[in-house]
């Protein structure tokens, strides 16, 4: 995936399904002994990720443990080990930094919950309507997708113009229609996280959408047929059906769509400037100007780290969960 | 089979909501480009007081545009050729052979998604610049710089894919060829690769699409001479603050290639993660 | 494994290299340098056109050739840093003046020591509230003045006269009267327009005001003081212009650049504006003719509370420095040549900004009285921003609380001076690590 801070709404995240070979005729086939080859055809793939991936983020996890402030950053292997002075100041809950970026990280659970959950939600709702083919099908599901196909920028900016107080469309429909003012601010104080929230699904249901449109196709439509000859309405179909069937996608899906939008940098740096009010406080665009701003590259990298680990323990919990209860059901 | 009429209105009250919330920024976007700066300055109005062209004009003309569109194409063009290509190979070492690390590279590959860019983006420059130094090969202020870093991110998730869309090619076919006398490269060039074609342009538009928009890393990696339309727009967007009519302008003109080219392509992508990332 | 083994081994090239003490990458050719130019004008292309003559004609005198490259300021310190972590960056460069101390610490820029400043004319060539703002008091500067800047009241000739005030307001108190008379929620005109989301600007006024009522925000050894009385009743009066007077449009709240204040300006909705000089041009890319509008010192208060600074604005303006370890004599010569008269009279005129030399000061384009007005207003009543190397630390925390309490009085919720307490002592406080 492009870097998560910057392209958020993009495919990134690998299924974790296992790539077993398909069973063929009764016979499992296994993958064959290459000796150097299979080594070679990665080779490419494993310099580039060494390059650009790996050797970065070591070097960005011994920066954590130096004091890498302004005063060392000219010779920075020179910058004293200050062992893990960086994680105290990031974890210390007594202090305005650590409790900032606890209330940050608090921020971006309940960002990225809301969010997948509306794309989610949208998604299978639009994925259900268009499952059927129906006149304007395909049509549909273009214009649908196309959120999902601007650059971030474009998408923000847009919404950024049209949530704007004094000329934007939001405050112009509602004040027509005679919900309220028509004065709100929609990018400031509390409202700003549910803006900020709008535009995450505006950008991000098309992608569940699509994955689950494609996870619905492979469905046989047999299976539907029976079971409207059962006697099951659309509801139940849906429910004792698709659902399940689906299951496997959505274990990815969710899981996917939950670390791109935990990583988010553009949505929040685009709609609030660089500077977000308080309560749109999301964990990237909050490390950027905590530390980096102020060359506190040690601290910044600190926090980074920390976010690392915690998105660790969270996929590799969500993905102990959710494989336990598949292979319970 | 039976659709209920309350069904049938579900749906259409359903889709129009989905439609609308769709298409209401779309329709913005176009028809702020259209208005005079007066307009934009004013209240808000469906529509334009007089339909003018002045701000696509004003955009190429205080900007230069061409080449960081230009400069765009070939970075997003080589990254994403470039990240197929080695995911080709590699999705086909994972595919169809087993080997000490197969796993480990597995888990490797899903952690780099959770890293948060911002952290190894000063590291990456540092490495960048002594590459520099060391080799005389100048890969920041540089195109290349940013090919290498945009292939590489596209890179994890393009070999998921394809090795998801390889495993479900029937072994039969390209164990065919090998029997044949061909080597396993040719293999996987002439069987493989024509029947995962909607896989391998799934995954070249994902490729693609990313490099386009990638703003963080474009800005700290190139110079005047090698900037991107993303870095471009988002400068261009803050000097001109208030011409929210440019800024559509601006933006309508950056999102067209992708936008189109997703549009038409978005077919294979259905097709690919049908057979890819979702089995 | 054999190919394993040579895998590993790229890695670890790889990893020696990348970790490698960053080398110098002097500058190899003594007869070019490189100049990272900042924004000054409405748009890096212009920017472009207004200097490339100038180093031609710099090219000209002294045989040396300058590659240019404009930088828009949202990358301007990102470039820099990178620049300085790896030792490949250009020869000369603007900084903001703000960042000078932060920028000295870092010691990758040339010291301008009294050597090193007799070549680029000495110190007296300089004004002297410019020279305050090159780095920490008692330090050697790494960076000289380059253009300079300062805040002033833009108004609106017609509205002021429609409204019946003759002269602009020199005081706080008269400024309120005034701009209540300018104040029409009805017809959506208003007196004032501020950039109520922009954390640099909030941070500006926070001093400048802080100033005003005796208040500093960093004590003489560098010890943050944020949440002093002082402070918070400068903070309050600045915030009260929305929440209490009511005489800022309430839009502005949600304005991130001094632009958006700017449109309100010229499109009538508000009758006056806090702005820095170069606003100038701004206005003048919106339409509104020069005879439109008039320009006046900031008010300050009156009576000054105790310990109270006559201050209405803090020394703005961009530096120039050069990278240690580059071009230095080349360096210094293009330093020279900018801060020469000619090339200050011309490109300050060009930018709307103010020389920053003696010689360029007296320069008869620059006694107009608009321009002049500013310029007694750097030289007479400015303070510069705490030289300390958390600078852009401060602006940070102090902006965003400001932008945070700003959002607070148009969400309904009026702020009390317990308020801003808190919100400064919060900024504070983050402060430290650093």
């Amino acid at each position: 995936m492009a870097s998560p801070v910057s392209s958020p709404a993009r495919p990134g995240g690998p299924p974790p399904a296992p790539t077993e070979p398909p069973v063929e005729g009764g016979r499992r086939r296994w993958s064959v002994q290459g000796g150097a080859l299979p080594y070679l055809l990665l080779a490419p793939a494993l310099v580039f990720e060494l390059l650009v991936h790996v050797i970065p983020m070591i070097t960005g996890v011994v920066i954590s443990f130096l004091k890498l402030n302004q005063f060392y950053l000219r010779h920075w292997l020179d910058a004293p080990f200050a062992g893990l002075a960086n994680y105290q100041l990031s974890l210390d809950f007594h202090s305005e930094i650590g409790v900032d970026l606890l209330r940050s990280v608090a921020i971006t659970i309940a960002y990225s919950v809301v969010v997948v959950s509306f794309s989610w939600l949208f998604g299978i709702f639009g994925a259900t309507l268009l499952q059927r083919s129906m006149r304007g099908r395909s049509a549909l599901r273009t214009i649908f997708l196309i959120p999902y196909a601007l650059p971030v920028f474009t998408s923000v900016i847009v919404w950024k113009f049209m949530l704007n107080q004094d000329n934007g469309l939001v405050n112009h429909v509602l004040a027509q229609l005679h919900l309220g003012s028509g004065k709100h601010f929609w990018l400031l104080g509390d409202s700003a996280f549910f803006s900020m929230a709008l535009v995450g699904v505006w950008r991000l249901w098309p992608f569940a959408l699509l994955t689950l449109m494609a996870g619905m196709q492979s469905i046989p439509t047999d299976l539907y047929e029976a079971a409207e000859v059962d006697g099951a309405n659309r509801w139940q179909q849906f429910r004792k059906l698709t659902v399940p069937m689906l299951r496997p996608v959505n274990q990815v899906l969710v899981l996917v769509l939950f670390l791109w939008t935990f990583n988010d940098f553009n949505v929040p740096y685009t709609l609030f400037a660089g500077s977000t009010p308080a309560s749109a406080d999301l964990i990237s665009v909050h490390i950027k100007q905590s530390s980096f701003i102020t060359w506190n590259f040690g601290l910044g990298s600190a926090m980074s780290v920390l976010l690392l680990l915690f998105l660790l323990v969270v996929t590799v919990g969500y993905l102990a969960v959710t494989s336990r209860r598949t292979r319970d059901a | 089979m039976h659709e209920s009429r309350s069904y049938r209105a579900i749906r259409a009250v359903g889709l129009t909501f989905l439609f609308l919330f769709t298409v209401l920024p779309l329709y913005v976007m176009l028809s702020t480009s259209l208005k005079p700066l007066a307009d934009v300055q004013d209240d808000f109005h469906w529509l334009p007081s007089t339909i003018t062209l002045r701000p696509f004009v004003d955009i190429w003309s205080t900007v230069p545009l061409a080449r960081y569109f230009g400069n765009s194409v070939i970075v997003a063009g080589c990254a994403s050729v470039l990240s197929v290509t080695i995911a080709l190979f590699a999705a086909y070492a994972i595919s169809r052979y087993t080997f000490r690390g197969r796993e480990i590279f597995r888990m490797a590959v899903l952690s780099t998604q959770m890293f948060p860019g911002i952290l190894f983006l000063l590291p990456l420059f540092l490495i960048y610049v002594n590459i520099g130094q060391a080799t005389g090969i100048k890969l920041n202020g540089n195109l290349s710089g940013l090919i290498i870093t945009y292939l590489t991110f596209s890179l994890p998730f393009s070999i998921w894919m394809l090795v998801g869309y390889f495993n479900s090619i029937p072994r039969e076919l390209d164990e065919a060829a090998l029997v044949d006398g061909a080597s396993p490269v040719r293999a996987l060039l002439s069987i493989i690769v024509p029947a995962a074609k909607p896989g391998i342009v799934a995954v070249l538009i994902y490729s693609f699409m990313t490099s386009w928009s990638e703003s963080l890393f474009a800005s700290v990696l190139t110079d005047e001479g090698s900037k991107t339309l993303a870095v471009g727009l988002a400068e261009y967007s803050t000097q001109n603050a208030v011409y929210w009519n440019q800024i559509m302008a601006a933006s309508l003109v950056v999102s067209l290639p992708v936008v189109l080219g997703f549009l038409l392509m978005q077919r294979y992508l259905v097709q690919g993660l049908t057979a890819g990332a979702v089995k | 494994m054999r190919l394993k083994t040579l895998t590993a081994a790229l890695a670890v090239a790889l990893a020696a290299t990348g970790l490698a003490a960053c080398g110098s990458g002097g500058g190899s050719d003594p007869k070019a340098i490189t100049y990272w130019a900042s924004n000054q004008g409405p748009s890096l292309q212009r920017d472009k056109e207004i200097l490339t003559p100038e180093l031609a004609e710099f090219t000209k005198q002294t045989g040396i050739a300058v590659k240019l490259e404009v930088i828009d300021w949202t990358h301007l310190l990102d470039r820099i840093t990178t620049a300085t972590t790896s030792g490949d960056g250009p020869d000369v460069v603007n900084i903001g003046n703000t960042w000078s101390a932060s920028l000295q610490a870092t010691g990758a820029f040339v010291d301008f020591d009294g050597p090193t400043l007799d070549k680029i004319g000495g110190q007296s060539k300089f004004l002297a509230t410019s020279l305050r703002s090159t780095g920490a008091e008692g330090k050697t500067p790494t960076s000289v003045p380059l253009y300079g800047l300062s805040y002033g009241l833009f108004y609106n000739k017609k509205k002021f006269a429609a409204a019946g005030i003759t002269t602009p307001p020199t005081n706080w108190t008269d400024f309120v009267a005034d701009a209540k008379k300018l104040t029409n929620p009805a017809a959506n005109t208003y007196g004032l327009s501020l950039a109520g989301g922009s954390y640099t600007e909030s941070a500006h006024f926070a001093f400048i005001f802080g100033k005003q009522h005796g208040g500093n925000f960093f004590d003489k050894s560098g010890t943050p003081t944020f949440a002093t009385p002082q402070n918070v009743a400068g903070v309050k009066q600045y915030l009260d212009l929305l929440g209490v007077d009511q005489v800022s449009i309430p839009s502005s709240a949600e304005h991130d650049t001094t632009q958006d204040a700017t449109a309100d300006f010229t499109s009538g909705k508000a009758a006056m504006m806090m702005g820095q000089s170069n606003t100038t041009a701004y206005i003048a890319a919106n339409g509104m003719a020069e005879s439109d509008y008039g320009i006046a010192p900031l008010p300050i208060e009156a009576p000054l509370p105790p310990g109270g600074e006559r201050v209405n604005s803090h020394v703005a303006g961009i530096n120039i420095a050069a990278f240690k370890d580059k071009n230095t004599d080349a360096a210094l010569k293009f330093i020279n040549f900018m801060t020469s008269k000619a090339e200050q009279v011309k490109l300050n005129q060009a930018y709307g900004s103010l020389p920053v030399t003696a010689e360029a000061a007296a320069d008869p384009a620059f006694q107009v009285p608009t321009i002049k007005t500013f310029l007694d207003v750097l030289a007479n009543t400015s303070a510069p921003m705490p030289m300390v190397t958390n600078e852009s630390q401060f602006e940070t925390t102090v902006g965003s609380a400001l932008k945070d309490l700003v959002a607070q009085i148009v969400g309904g919720k009026p702020v009390t001076e317990g308020d801003v307490q808190a919100a400064l002592s919060a900024a504070q406080q983050k402060l430290g690590g650093s």
